[in-house]
């Protein structure tokens, strides 16, 4: 059976082409999703990709959250449909209430660009059962507004509850609080993080890795874990 | 606390697009009698004693130079609230 | 369709109207306050046979204004066009002229790519020059049918301690960084450079590259008669109004703000819209002709749209959707509001047109028609505003040849050199040059710059193969094949200042040699040509001897100039900037996977240079930041010697000898040192010795001349014999200088040892100190 993985496109995304080659390169088939219908299109899973939807000009992800295409997603993430969302895809996640807090300007107030290393701090998702438990990974992080607020009593569940999926390592990039770089739900269906996991799948244009230059292709762990996840299920 | 609010706005002739993107949303969410949304920026300068004149004067004159950019927008006022 | 009802019967509405211009002949007209000279408006007087309307004035104003109509430049610009074999124009599918030129890389791809400058609006809104600019070239690319895939930036700014050189830097690069990574394209590269004749004129280029099958090229013109004008994209208002006409022709007083004209405000989501609706429309073969609108507005894409298609067009300017309902017709004329396009669609297609722009949400007009006559009508309402020979206003604008004189300072600049200074000394000591390179690699121009660049997406797109800091920026076209191309682009003014013509070829051979290193074939040139006042008859011969070296070079090369951009007027009362003719070289290689890194990866490599390394430290880095000294000849170039080390490089590449290859330029050897090692943090010991044995100089030179021609490259120990075989087989000097190591430590014999981490902090410190 063919795993189908939708991939959304808001006006403004831009990381969509790159998801649906990440999907592709993974062996599943990626399904163009569009803002405005209404439909899944019967897919298996989805993600929300990067970029400026409707430019990001009221909030990040806010009017993005209000399209038709997101409130049948919200449906389906409820019914346990596997869910990820990758840095404007995140903040698209938090304004729908799929996943708690907030993001806001990088604490340096500049967009930064640069390869991150992460730990995997939660592997029983969908998207992060390939990994192993604390696995340090390097992929591409590239955001202007990735600081992860939230208040304290949710910052406690997050950590109490073992909802924080990845943690930045080395210096914390955007002044995001305990240093999340993304989150998943109770149920782990619903994944959401800033760094791009879709920009390091294919050896030659990843982050650079120990093996050689741009070949780092920690990403592609993303979308085997879920393929993996639904074709067991 | 005394505090003097300094509002920003873009010029008037020059596009918004932060206004126009959330216009053409709210059109879309139905709000169709709203025909134009403009977004500026409200900016507080706190004093912990009681605002004088010469405050606003200065404030007027710290909006005007250095919290907007009058190639591209406008003080709309200057407030107190004491 | 009912654009125009013929007139009953006449009413005055306070329009000029070309009815009352052909009554009112002797009405004073404000032609000086709009730039033109009274030749010149007597001139539009002879071509209509009456004064024109204000609405004409204002066309034929911008539209012969220096930045729309080179009118100074033009007679040197013919030379790139002349200057060619016919084995040079063969991949080419669209030459001068276009808004941009269009090369075929094979496998029935095409490129696109162009520079442009935006430097004076930079200058007065760093923050919305800077992103027009990304808006207006990328735009540029798109018309010509091709999806944009990359953009570059070449920024000049003033001294970094100056305090207005934060203001400019901080909005220029939030700019850039706002506007591109909206867009979702790739900044691949660039360049920054830091020197106080840039203080009141930064320079502002900006670079963009597109993709296209050959099938889907584009051209700006409206042939057949019957076709519909549509203008789509975002409404039209008061921005940058004149902008074209007063930013280019005028240079700044120094009293500050009180002349600033309005700017244009930047919308990335609208272009980011407008990209995937336009390539849908192309992919619909729903256009027959498209032009964008950037400078100049509607004057000029109507205009150069029926000039270029040899027919003529008839447009109801009330038609125009607008932004702010005050305008007057003479303002929309003008406008440069942003991200709006204007297409030609056949009647039987404009359904299809619609369905895609409504999906995109893009607002369109149907502004007029293409008509069989050689005539430019233009419509408000009942009046005729407009009626001229569209190409009069698009083409056939003045051609100056404005005096050229022998700068008088030339000849003591020339002689002034570092050795007749005395601050050359032959051997300085150790410790001393060991000081000088840290400091060196540590200066404002030399350090690392990261703060700027990682404030740009260089990954968006998943076909970055190269970017900064490498030494071109390098992307994937076909990601069956891994057929991608490569640009790098490179200007020194301060060599240019001591000679143009050199100055113009060493900026050419460093572009050439920087695609080169990263295994990439150069195949075509593009340029942005800044320079002060053409009224300038010193400036003026600044302009000529770059053009002639730049097109002498190109033809020594074997690679033709596609296209370019003209900036005058770079200067601050009389003072000039130096000349800075930005040159970009883009290359193409046939898989990507194949690119060759800029650094070192790998323990026990041997390090060789390739060239010769001469006495030139005249214009060098080492002058300027040792002994802050300018003068004397800039380094000499061997055009016929970096082809053929061009070739040395690909064949290397093609056989997998080379683990990485590093051009030298600027700060010499020290800097490409320090550079392949921090890379990928690979340390290495080397020595000059033999440099100086086969060369004959001593180790300031071996250091920090800046001679052309060379590179640094590393071999694995496998590999050595073959390509010491294949330099000396093809005449290129080798000379092993190193090898790499994992000590964490940077040796230069008899010099000095550094940890690498210190000299990355020295490296990487000096631009978050300075802004950050």
């Amino acid at each position: 059976m063919t795993i189908k993985i939708g991939v959304v496109t808001f006006p403004g995304t831009l990381d969509d082409r790159d998801a649906q080659r990440a999907v592709r390169i993974a062996g599943a088939e990626a399904v163009p999703l569009w803002h405005a219908d209404a439909n899944l299109h019967k897919v298996d899973a989805v993600v929300l990709p990067g970029g400026f939807s409707y430019g990001d000009y009221l909030r990040c992800g806010a009017i993005a959250a209000q399209a038709p295409v997101t409130a049948e997603i919200v449906k389906a993430a409820n019914g346990g449909l596997p869910v990820l969302g990758i840095c404007n895809g995140f903040q698209v996640l938090v304004e729908a209430h799929l996943l708690p807090g907030g993001l806001i300007r990088n604490e340096k107030q500049h967009f930064i660009c640069r390869d991150q290393r992460l730990r995997v701090e939660n592997v029983n998702t969908p998207w992060t059962n390939q990994f192993t438990q604390n696995e340090e990974i390097t992929i591409p992080l590239k955001n202007g507004e990735g600081g992860y607020i939230a208040n304290p009593e949710t910052l406690k569940r997050l950590e109490g509850e073992g909802l924080v999926a990845f943690r930045y390592l080395d210096s914390n990039p955007n002044g995001s609080m305990n240093d999340i770089a993304g989150l998943r739900n109770e149920r782990g269906n619903v994944v959401g993080l800033m760094p791009h996991p879709e920009h390091a799948v294919e050896p030659g244009f990843g982050p650079d890795s120990s093996v050689a230059m741009k070949s780092g292709i920690d990403g592609l762990k993303f979308f085997t874990s879920v393929i993996n996840s639904l074709v067991n299920a | 606390m005394p505090k003097i609010i300094v509002e920003v706005m873009p010029k008037e002739v020059l596009l918004d697009p932060a206004g126009k993107s959330v216009n053409n949303a709210l059109h879309r969410k139905g709000h169709k009698d709203i025909t134009a949304v403009r977004i500026g920026k409200r900016i507080e300068l706190h004093f912990d004693r009681a605002v004088t004149d010469a405050d606003i004067a200065e404030a007027q004159q710290i909006g005007e130079s250095f919290l907007s950019n009058a190639v591209i927008e406008d003080v709309v006022s200057v407030t107190v609230q004491n | 369709m009912a654009l125009f009802k013929k007139k009953q019967k006449f009413v005055p509405s306070g329009v000029d109207t070309t009815a009352e211009a052909a009554v009112t002949p002797d009405k004073a007209q404000p032609f000086v306050e709009l730039g033109l000279k009274l030749e010149e408006y007597a001139r539009i007087r002879e071509i209509l046979g009456r004064r024109p309307t204000s609405s004409e004035l204002a066309m034929y104003s911008v539209m012969w204004s220096e930045h729309c109509s080179y009118k100074s430049s033009k007679i040197y610009l013919r030379q790139f066009g002349e200057k060619v074999t016919d084995e040079m124009k063969k991949d080419l599918m669209v030459g001068m002229g276009e808004n941009a030129g269009v090369v075929d890389i094979g496998e029935g791809w095409a490129v696109t790519f162009k520079v442009e400058s935006h430097n004076h609006p930079s200058y007065i809104e760093p923050f919305q020059g800077a992103a027009t600019g990304v808006g207006g070239i990328v735009r540029d690319i798109l018309t010509m049918g091709a999806r944009p895939i990359a953009v570059m930036d070449q920024l000049r700014f003033g001294a970094p301690n100056d305090p207005d050189t934060a203001r400019v830097v901080h909005g220029v690069v939030d700019g850039i960084s706002f506007y591109g990574n909206c867009l979702g394209l790739p900044n691949i590269g660039g360049e920054t450079v830091f020197d106080k004749v840039y203080q009141g004129n930064p320079l502002v280029n900006a670079l963009s590259v597109g993709a296209l099958r050959h099938e889907d090229l584009k051209l700006a013109k409206a042939s057949n008669p019957g076709d519909l004008v549509i203008l789509f994209g975002a409404r039209t208002g008061a921005d940058g109004i004149g902008g074209v006409s007063v930013l280019a022709s005028e240079t700044f007083d120094s009293t500050g703000p009180a002349k600033r004209p309005a700017v244009q405000v930047g919308d990335p989501f609208a272009e980011k819209v407008l990209i995937e609706c336009c390539l849908e429309l192309y992919h619909a073969q729903v256009v027959a002709g498209i032009q964008d609108l950037g400078g100049a507005g509607i004057s000029c894409a109507t205009s150069e749209l029926a000039s270029n298609g040899g027919a003529g067009m008839r447009v109801q300017l009330q038609k125009v959707l607008k932004r702010d309902e005050s305008l007057t017709p003479e303002e929309i004329l003008m406008s440069e509001s942003q991200e709006r396009m204007m297409g030609i669609v056949p009647k039987k297609d404009l359904k299809a047109f619609e369905a895609i722009v409504n999906k995109w949400e893009v607002e369109y007009s149907v502004i007029g028609e293409v008509i069989g006559e050689d005539r430019l009508y233009i419509n408000w309402g009942e009046e005729e505003i407009v009626n001229v020979p569209p190409r009069t206003v698009a083409h056939d604008g003045p051609v100056y040849e404005r005096p050229v004189a022998f700068p008088s300072y030339q000849d003591a600049l020339n002689n002034d050199t570092v050795h007749s200074r005395g601050l050359y000394r032959a051997n300085d000591n150790s410790s001393e040059l060991a000081a000088q390179l840290v400091q060196i690699v540590s200066s404002p121009n030399q350090a690392d710059k990261g703060w700027i660049t990682n404030q740009y997406d260089r990954y968006v797109g998943g076909n970055t193969a190269l970017a900064q800091p490498d030494d071109s920026g390098m992307v994937r076209v076909s990601e069956e094949t891994g057929l991608g191309i490569s640009i790098a682009t490179d200007a020194n003014g301060r060599y240019c200042y001591l000679d143009p013509y050199q100055g113009a070829r060493l900026a050419l051979a460093e572009a050439y040699r920087n695609v080169a290193v990263g295994g990439a074939k150069p195949m075509a040139v593009t340029n942005c040509l800044n320079f002060g006042s053409p009224e300038n008859p010193e400036v003026m011969w600044q302009f000529k001897q770059a053009t002639a070296g730049l097109a002498d070079g190109c033809l020594e090369l074997g690679i033709p100039v596609t296209g370019g951009n003209v900036s005058f007027y770079n200067q601050t009362g009389d003072v000039a900037i130096h000349p800075t003719p930005v040159v970009g070289v883009l290359g193409v290689i046939d898989n990507v996977a194949r690119r060759i890194p800029s650094g070192w990866q790998d323990e026990g490599h041997n390090i060789y240079l390739l060239g010769v390394t001469k006495d030139e430290l005249d214009g060098s880095v080492w002058s300027e930041v040792i002994h802050g000294h300018l003068g004397g000849r800039p380094p000499v170039v061997d055009l016929g010697f970096e082809k053929q080390l061009g070739d040395a490089l690909a064949a290397a590449s093609e056989q997998g000898l080379l683990a990485s290859a590093h051009d030298l330029s600027e700060a010499g050897l020290a800097q490409a040192l320090v550079e392949c090692t921090l890379r990928f943090n690979m340390g290495a010991r080397v020595w000059l010795n033999e440099i100086s044995e086969r060369d004959g100089v001593d180790r300031t030179c071996a250091l920090f001349s800046e001679s052309t021609g060379r590179v640094l490259v590393s071999v694995g120990r496998e590999d050595d014999v073959k390509f010491v075989g294949l330099c000396e087989a093809r005449g290129i000097p080798v000379l092993r200088i190193g090898v790499t190591d994992n000590s964490g430590q940077l040796e230069i014999q008899d010099i000095a040892t550094w940890q690498l981490s210190d000299l990355r902090g020295a490296h990487e410190a000096t631009l978050p100190e300075l802004f950050g």
